[in-house]
């Protein structure tokens, strides 16, 4: 498990080698898709498409040659395959949608494209983003590219495994409750969710709309910042897309003006109040997860920050609002599945409520079924004001302790999960189980709070460990320039898995 | 705690699944679960607390920006029919429901 001789390049880098002509987007395609069929036994892509992916690769080196220097431009990317995409298949990992193609592109992938980054591929995921170890997707658990008798994490887990093994230098995913921070620690790249509002949700199939947000994975910091900076934006599609002075502004520029702000030597962080919630550490934390993030905060106090003892009270008490509120959103949006207009229809029936409750029955795997029910249950007479609205309630008081602990510090760090990447079926028989698992990043998700994974060493089996890095709402910007500049004192995102070493490029 | 079988079916009625009488019992248990973890927030105090809908308005007043009452999607009938199981004439086809 050495790393490579040549770690993969940055997009910097290779959007630099594409400039000055020492390759171009469609040998970079070439060699991802070459990637992609050598690790086919990841299960990390659910559909490649050649032919769609070269004209793109062709379209993006026109665009080089006649001058554009826009700095995504040729770069490889997949999309989750919850992102729908005109001319490919979308699935959302779900035997419901196996064959469905939209009649349109989501924002995310009409402005990656507007990038000039060229799709190559539609990425395995749990089914409808339901799930925290790719092992709910209808076609097949992911690997971890680590450990290949390993979960990836979830739910953007292919996102997560196809960027560690090398097969692509950027993914987008979405996180919901935890679905971008925990694959990315598992797999050991970076990640950030931003905060809710900032990436627009329309394509984006829907789990729980109050929740869902979409962003980037990448290897480094700095090229998430790239990536995010084109995904990001006012969308008048999306109600929900926010449109203020905070997202007018590029998170690009800003991340290069922190970045490149002149510090004192190992004083890089002076100034920078780091919030360490009491709950984050406390029983349940593996011990190497522990340490390695010890470490890693150490990192920051060496080089000028201050450390600050907050308290997330409330930490526990996010998993059960969390698992009211996404079931109850899901539910009502997994109603439009009924075997009509699109998606599986069963092939006998009596009437049409049964061809309806038959095809939802076969074309949704049994975590969608349980969380459809258990949202139903929460939702039905009698219950609303007892689970509903009290975990909207829960919620508000989960957020006010965020705003009040970030009036004692600028940012707050603590591991992303209390475990590294767990066996393939270890605990797929125990859903609670892995519920549980969720507990240090559902907080950030109900209070809408951008939060991003950072590649912080290994533990005694060699899996990676992440770090979580929290701030306010907007604060997407300073979390990747303090990120980056970690990442300039560290080489943990440079550690690629064995089965990633052979590279070309 | 359980999910006994009579309240799994009327849940599943309502959501619009249909259950197969087989995995009614193994369900149940991951249902009752399930209950038992989501039912730790009855023992909160939340006496007076507004509950959240939109994340960010716990900073503030949320306006969701609203756009202008226009025409602006294309016509995408025939990608979207492409996907429907029947149609016929222009029309999604299901199962007749008036005798």
């Amino acid at each position: 498990m050495n790393a490579p001789d040549q770690p993969a390049p940055g997009i910097a880098a290779l959007s630099k080698q594409l400039q000055t002509k020492q390759i171009t987007a469609v040998k970079l395609a070439e060699q991802s898709l070459q990637r992609i069929t050598d690790h086919v036994s990841l299960n990390a892509f659910l559909h490649v498409e050649p032919d769609l992916t070269m004209a793109e690769a062709r379209a993006a080196d026109a665009r080089i040659a006649a001058g554009d220097t826009s700095p995504l431009l040729g770069i490889p990317l997949a999309h989750k395959d919850i992102f729908v995409t005109r001319g490919w298949r979308t699935t959302a990992g779900s035997k419901m949608l196996a064959d469905y193609i939209s009649p349109f592109d989501a924002t995310v992938v009409e402005n990656m494209r507007a990038a000039g980054l060229v799709c190559v591929g539609k990425l395995n995921c749990d089914e409808f983003a339901m799930g925290s170890a790719n092992e709910n997707s209808a076609f097949g658990a992911v690997k971890n590219p680590w450990d290949n008798g390993r979960i990836p994490g979830g739910s953007s887990g292919g996102s997560a495994a196809a960027v560690a093994a090398g097969l692509v230098p950027a993914s987008t995913g979405t996180d919901t409750g935890g679905s971008l921070r925990q694959p990315a620690a598992m797999c050991g790249i970076t990640a950030i969710k931003p905060t809710y509002g900032r990436v627009s949700r329309y394509g984006m199939v829907a789990f729980a709309s109050s929740l869902d947000q979409g962003g980037p994975m990448a290897r480094s910091a700095e090229d998430c910042a790239f990536l995010l900076d084109a995904m990001a934006g006012h969308d008048p599609r999306d109600s929900t897309s926010l449109d203020s002075a905070e997202t007018k502004l590029s998170i690009l520029r800003a991340f290069q003006d922190k970045s490149a702000a002149k510090s004192a030597p190992d004083k890089e962080f002076a100034g920078l109040r780091i919030g360490l919630p009491t709950e984050f550490f406390a029983g349940g934390l593996a011990k190497d997860v522990a340490a390695r993030v010890a470490e890693a905060v150490d990192v920051f106090k060496q080089h000028g920050a201050t450390i600050v003892d907050i308290s997330l009270p409330r930490t526990q008490l996010a998993i059960p609002a969390y698992y009211v509120i996404a079931p109850a959103e899901a539910s009502s949006n997994l109603s439009r599945f009924d075997g009509v207009r699109y998606g599986h229809r069963a092939s006998e029936y009596k009437d049409l409520n049964d061809m309806i409750a038959k095809s939802r029955a076969e074309g949704f795997g049994r975590e969608v079924q349980r969380r459809i029910l258990t949202g139903t249950y929460v939702l039905s007479h009698g219950y609303y004001d007892a689970y509903y609205l009290q975990a909207q309630r829960v919620r508000r008081l989960i957020a006010q302790d965020f705003q009040d602990a970030l009036k004692q510090c600028d940012l707050i760090m603590g591991p992303v999960a209390p475990s590294t990447a767990w066996k393939i079926g270890e605990k797929s028989s125990d859903p609670v189980a892995v519920y549980l698992e969720d507990i240090f990043t559902l907080g950030v998700s109900l209070a809408g709070l951008p939060g991003m994974s950072v590649p912080c060493g290994f533990d005694a089996l060699h899996l990676p460990v992440g770090l979580q890095i929290i701030g306010n709402y907007f604060a997407e910007a300073e979390m990747l320039s303090v990120a980056h500049q970690y990442q300039q004192l560290t080489d943990w995102h440079l550690r690629t898995p064995a089965s990633a070493a052979a590279r070309t490029t | 705690m359980s999910f006994d079988p009579a309240t799994l079916t009327r849940i599943a009625n309502l959501a619009r699944i249909d259950l197969p009488a087989a995995h009614l019992s193994a369900l149940g248990d991951e249902m009752g679960a399930v209950l038992t973890l989501i039912d730790q927030l009855q023992a909160v105090e939340t006496n007076g607390i507004v509950p959240l809908s939109h994340p960010l308005s716990v900073i503030g007043e949320m306006a969701l920006p609203l756009r202008a009452d226009v025409v602006s999607a294309e016509n995408l009938r025939p990608s979207s029919f492409a996907n429907a199981p029947q149609t016929e004439n222009g029309l999604f086809l299901v199962p007749k429901v008036i005798e």
